[in-house]
């Protein structure tokens, strides 16, 4: 039964106007939009924390008086972006609403964990903000001891429970997802019949699940040698600090990959819509991702290679630094192979998608230079590496996150977003990223190191040019901010399927009914099946 | 705009190479990217007339080869990228011994000759230099970019950077991990001079005791002698005294430890001995030595191994 | 109370594929949870490895007789409980009660025994890490170390028996509800449980048996 022009009026959102309805919910899509409403207020705090950092470094003394107010600044920025925006972003909004979506299913495995899931996330936020107005902590998002465990005179143990309680809202969402992706797939679902999004997010929960609980006994033995003195990371007592930082980046690296992959997913599922055509090498796609995951555990030690570790220890992570790499760029060239011969629209999610490409690939490829041993040595620990990973995480990821957010904006609001300001914001944001952060790539192999309060004069040029690509950049994320509200009252309604995509949650209405579909869909065309249509045989 | 970064050592150079491969490499993979992207935005933009034939059948041929080729590349990197990295590891047996003490936030620094620095070292360019490095609190980082080089420094062990300076100049110098509130002012100046001129700067900054001279006199204060033997001969044989091992010929050679284990006695071992002794018990003794922790600061524990360094005569600096 | 009158959330196709969806589910926690008491017992024997004389001299002090009880009580819990599943599996809910009854009572003994007596006893001999540490001279630092890891270790075991206590206290309430046909909160419960008996049985030998060699 095909519902693409049914336009009802009934849907999820309106299955209950009462607060209680909202904050009791067991409704993915509801606790998807709960979800979203929490990271975007934290994605604006880290951000404004990000705003105060560019403006400090406008000049070589610092704009900001207080080195120490700095280091605050840059800390939370980490924090914050990190386990408030970055890790849960993609997974808790575009994968809460639409996993049971796309798999033809009514709701995920266990809705109130997942309800759950989302409490134990603002209950962290509210500790995190907590320690933010109690004074903040100074360490940096890595909190390294024994600067951490015997010297900050921050609120390092209100931090990391703040970090804590969030671990458990990944990993329960990291279970769900999994069980929920091998139980309720609808009839004639087969693995090889899946989204490459719900492959993505299956890596992703994969990695939550099995790296998220190192993190936290990692954090809380730092609170335990903090709050009593003694432990396990201290040297003068027979402890080691290296044991930090080994257990710290066991979780931390894969959990670069829990940013990312999500992310690859997103683009997986808008390039193929917006070129009309399959996607290219789907099971090459599908099977990177996974050895994505896998390999992603194996190179934490790339974050030490200047940290006293020894020199077998180096070669081995170099190896598979560089293995690592192999996969995204099998699956930047699918991207490509999925355009050509294609049909290709321009609308906003496409503009994000292939800024996500070129800024990506730009960041893996910077990636190389740090996986490369003796250029890490002179990198690292600069603003090469930081605008390593803002290429990857914010090129990439944000982008991403933007990507999705516009495609399936109709699905979720029901609503069209108005599409010159969406192409727009997309310009915007990827010129403004370039400004901010190619800059920073030559600042860091002039030596300039990360993390500095204040800086030699030699470097004011390039570091006021970052702070300008700031400014512009800001404006690219507040503009859809205003605009994507604004289609909430006034926008034009959306039909069940805008784009003329393939996937099961395009078969059901916009937005779609609490229960999702009428009756359990039954699936026969492989993924992404785009019929190629007549083409009147002339040449240019 | 200052675009150029002097490349003031033998290795600096080497590592510049590696890095102009590695932008070479991303720009041909990107101008593909972009290129591609480019063109296909055009090309195939929804409403031109280009023929888009059928789509491809078998598409593994077309992955495999990328993929290959990635890998191929990649491992060219690494292997290359491996290669002079090694070489940190390799410090050349004469090189000059210099001792770098982090603190936060400033650079204690130790000249043979006890000359003593703070947020400055001075070096003789032409000749091979090894800092021998610790910190008194937190992790810091010793880091000279017109070297190429950084590496951490750490509270409870000895780490060592070598190089040798080519260019004579004054050169920055950063602690580049995050160590507290003063993170950004542990910086100083490196300052590379021809060896005469070295000399001379030696001379005349208020040389103190030799640091070997210094080390005998606090293996007296501290009774190290008294188990150890006056010139580090080991304990006595004599009934009731304490049986100690020889340091004499100690430094660079090999000893077993009560585990089994066979560790070479360097810096770092020595100082673990004189600050947990139990860790690092030599097989065949009694667990009677005494910790020195929080007796002995960092500046004086390297006096003491500069002098137990000395009793093994191949090893005078 | 046949399989087809059963009830599921709306999500599920019937009441077998939900039980085995919980039953999964708790198989993934219970992964999870590996990765996070992993690291714990990492680092211990990282730590026990440079501080091996240490280590050894903090595990003398550990109650080896009551840490051998506990072990027995622990693993006679498990059992009782796995053989009230068998019980109501083979529909025998009155033994589920009773067995569920022996194994909460033991678990509660188990912690009764742990810090009711065993760490007020070590809080006596002054085993607690800190400045007022018992152990002195050369072999105080890795004697300390050893403890740190003791307490911790033992704390997050004792945490996750209390929380077990009360998975398995639920359990008697809602006996009544339970029949051959049903009775997945049992084995989900009882998986948990049985994890909770693992850790011990890790934890028992590094605690009391390691570096005790005469």
């Amino acid at each position: 039964m095909s519902v693409t022009d049914l336009h009802t009026e009934k849907s999820y959102l309106t299955d209950g106007f009462t607060l209680r309805s909202w904050l009791l919910t067991t409704d993915h899509k509801r606790i998807a939009l709960l979800y979203l409403g929490s990271i975007t207020l934290f994605f604006f705090v880290g951000g404004l924390a990000a705003a105060l950092i560019r403006y400090n470094l406008i000049v070589p003394e610092g704009m900001i008086g207080s080195a120490e107010t700095y280091n605050k600044l840059f800390t939370m920025h980490g924090v914050v972006m990190v386990w408030f925006f970055l890790i849960p972003a993609i997974p808790v909004t575009l994968g809460n609403f639409l996993v049971p979506l796309m798999l033809g299913a009514r709701d995920l495995a266990f809705p109130r964990l997942n309800l759950a899931s989302w409490y134990l996330f603002v209950l962290a936020g509210i500790v995190a903000l907590y320690s933010v107005v109690a004074g903040g902590v100074d360490t940096g998002w890595t909190f390294y001891t024994p600067l951490t465990s015997a010297y900050s005179k921050g609120h390092v143990v209100a931090t990391v429970v703040a970090i804590f309680i969030a671990g458990f809202s990944s990993i329960a969402t990291g279970l769900n997802f999994i069980i929920t992706i091998h139980q309720l797939r609808a009839p004639g679902m087969t693995w090889y019949k899946m989204p490459v999004f719900l492959w993505s997010l299956y890596a992703t929960s994969v990695i939550l699940v099995l790296a998220t609980p190192v993190l936290a006994m990692t954090l809380l033995l730092l609170a335990f040698e903090r709050i009593f003195h003694i432990g396990v990371f201290d040297p003068a007592i027979g402890g080691d600090p290296l044991l930090f930082q080994h257990l710290f980046w066991f979780y931390s690296h894969p959990a670069v990959y829990v940013m990312i992959l999500p992310g690859f997913g997103v683009i997986s599922e808008i390039v193929p819509a917006f070129s009309s055509k399959t996607l290219f090498g789907y099971k090459f796609v599908v099977w990177a991702s996974i050895s994505i995951a896998v390999i992603s555990f194996l190179v934490w030690g790339h974050h030490m290679f200047v940290a006293g570790t020894s020199l077998y220890s180096a070669l081995v992570f170099s190896i598979l630094s560089f293995m690592v790499a192999v996969p995204s760029a099998i699956k930047v060239f699918n991207w490509i192979g999925t355009m050509h011969n294609g049909f290709i629209r321009f609308d906003a999610p496409m503009l994000y998608a292939i800024g996500f490409i070129g800024l990506f690939t730009m960041g893996g490829l910077t990636g190389l230079f740090v996986a490369a041993l003796a250029a890490d040595v002179h990198l690292t620990q600069t603003y090469f590496v930081v605008a390593h990973f803002h290429y990857v995480m914010v090129g990439g990821m944000v982008s991403a996150f933007f990507a999705g957010l516009h495609f399936w904006w109709p699905k979720i609001t029901g609503r069209l977003y108005p599409e010159m300001w969406g192409r727009a914001g997309a310009v915007i944001m990827f010129l403004g990223f370039n400004l901010t952060f190619f800059p920073q790539f030559l600042l860091g192999y002039l030596g300039m190191p990360r993390r500095y309060h204040s800086y030699p004069p030699e470097f004011q040029v390039l570091n006021v040019l970052s702070s300008a690509g700031a400014t512009v950049l800001a404006v690219g994320y507040l503009l859809p901010l205003a605009y994507l509200t604004w289609s909430l009252l006034y926008g034009k309604r959306a039909s069940a399927n805008p784009w003329n995509a393939t996937g099961l949650e395009w078969k059901t209405q916009s937005p779609p009914l609490t229960e999702n579909f009428i009756s359990t869909p039954v699936v026969t065309d492989p993924p992404y099946h785009y019929p190629r249509p007549e083409v009147a045989q002339h040449h240019d | 705009m200052n675009l150029w970064l002097p490349q003031a050592t033998t290795d600096a150079a080497e590592v510049d190479y590696l890095i102009i491969a590695l932008v070479l490499v991303s720009c041909a993979i990107l101008a593909l990217v972009f290129g591609l992207i480019l063109l296909y935005m055009i090309k195939y933009r929804a409403g031109s007339g280009v023929d888009r034939g059928a789509p491809p059948e078998k598409t593994w041929r077309l992955e495999i080869a990328w993929t290959v080729a990635t890998l191929l590349i990649f491992f060219g990197l690494f292997v290359w990228g491996a290669d002079l990295y090694v070489r940190l590891f390799q410090p050349p047996p004469d090189a000059l011994h210099i001792y770098v003490v982090g603190k936060q936030w400033m650079w204690k620094v130790e000249h043979q000759g006890g000359q003593h620095e703070i947020n400055s070292l001075h070096l003789p360019i032409g000749r091979p230099i090894q800092l021998v490095m610790t910190s008194e609190d937190v992790i810091h980082d010793f880091s000279v970019p017109a070297f190429r080089i950084k590496h951490d420094v750490l509270p409870g062990r000895y780490e060592a950077l070598w190089f040798q300076v080519e260019k004579p100049g004054t050169y920055h110098l950063f602690c580049t991990q995050l160590c507290g509130t003063g993170h950004a002012s542990m910086t100083g100046d490196i300052v590379a001079m021809p060896a005469p001129e070295y000399e001379l700067w030696l001379a005349q900054n208020g040389a103190g005791e030799p640091m070997v001279a210094e080390g005998r006199i606090l293996f007296m204060r501290y009774g190290c002698s008294g188990c150890h033997g006056g010139n580090g001969a080991g304990g006595s044989q004599s009934v009731g005294a304490v049986r100690a091992p020889a340091l004499a010929g100690l430094y660079g050679s090999p000893v077993t430890l009560v585990d089994g284990t066979i560790v070479t006695a360097d810096e770092r071992y020595i100082r673990d001995c004189v600050l947990m002794p139990e860790k690092r018990r030599v097989a065949g003794y009694p667990p009677l030595m005494p910790s020195f922790t929080g007796q002995i600061n960092e500046e004086n524990l390297l006096r003491i191994i500069a002098y137990i360094k000395s009793l093994t005569p191949e090893m005078q600096p | 109370m046949t399989e087809a009158s059963l009830t599921h959330d709306f999500q599920y196709s019937n009441a077998r594929h939900q039980a085995e969806s919980a039953i999964s589910g708790m198989w993934l926690f219970l992964a999870s949870e590996v990765l996070f008491f992993g690291p714990l017992f990492l680092a211990w024997i990282y730590s026990r490895h440079w501080n091996q004389s240490g280590f050894d001299e903090g595990a003398r002090q550990t109650d080896l007789m009551l840490g051998t009880v506990n072990t027995v009580i622990l693993l006679t819990s498990s059992l009782a409980y796995s053989a009230g599943v068998a019980f109501i599996e083979a529909g025998n809910r009155r033994r589920l009660i009773q067995c569920c009854v022996i194994a909460w009572l033991l678990g509660a003994a188990f912690l009764v025994v742990k810090f009711g007596i065993e760490w007020r006893h070590d809080f006596s001999k002054g085993l607690f890490p800190g400045p007022e540490f018992a152990i002195v001279g050369p072999l105080r630092d890795g004697a300390q170390l050893f403890f740190v890891f003791y307490f911790l270790g033992t704390a997050l075991h004792g945490l996750h028996m209390f929380v077990g206590l009360i998975l398995v206290g639920w359990i008697i309430v809602r006996a009544r509800e339970f029949s051959p046909g049903y009775y997945t909160p049992v084995s989900v419960v009882g998986l948990y449980w049985s994890f909770v008996d693992m850790v011990w049985i890790i934890l028992y030998p590094l605690i009391y048996l390691v570096g005790r060699g005469p």
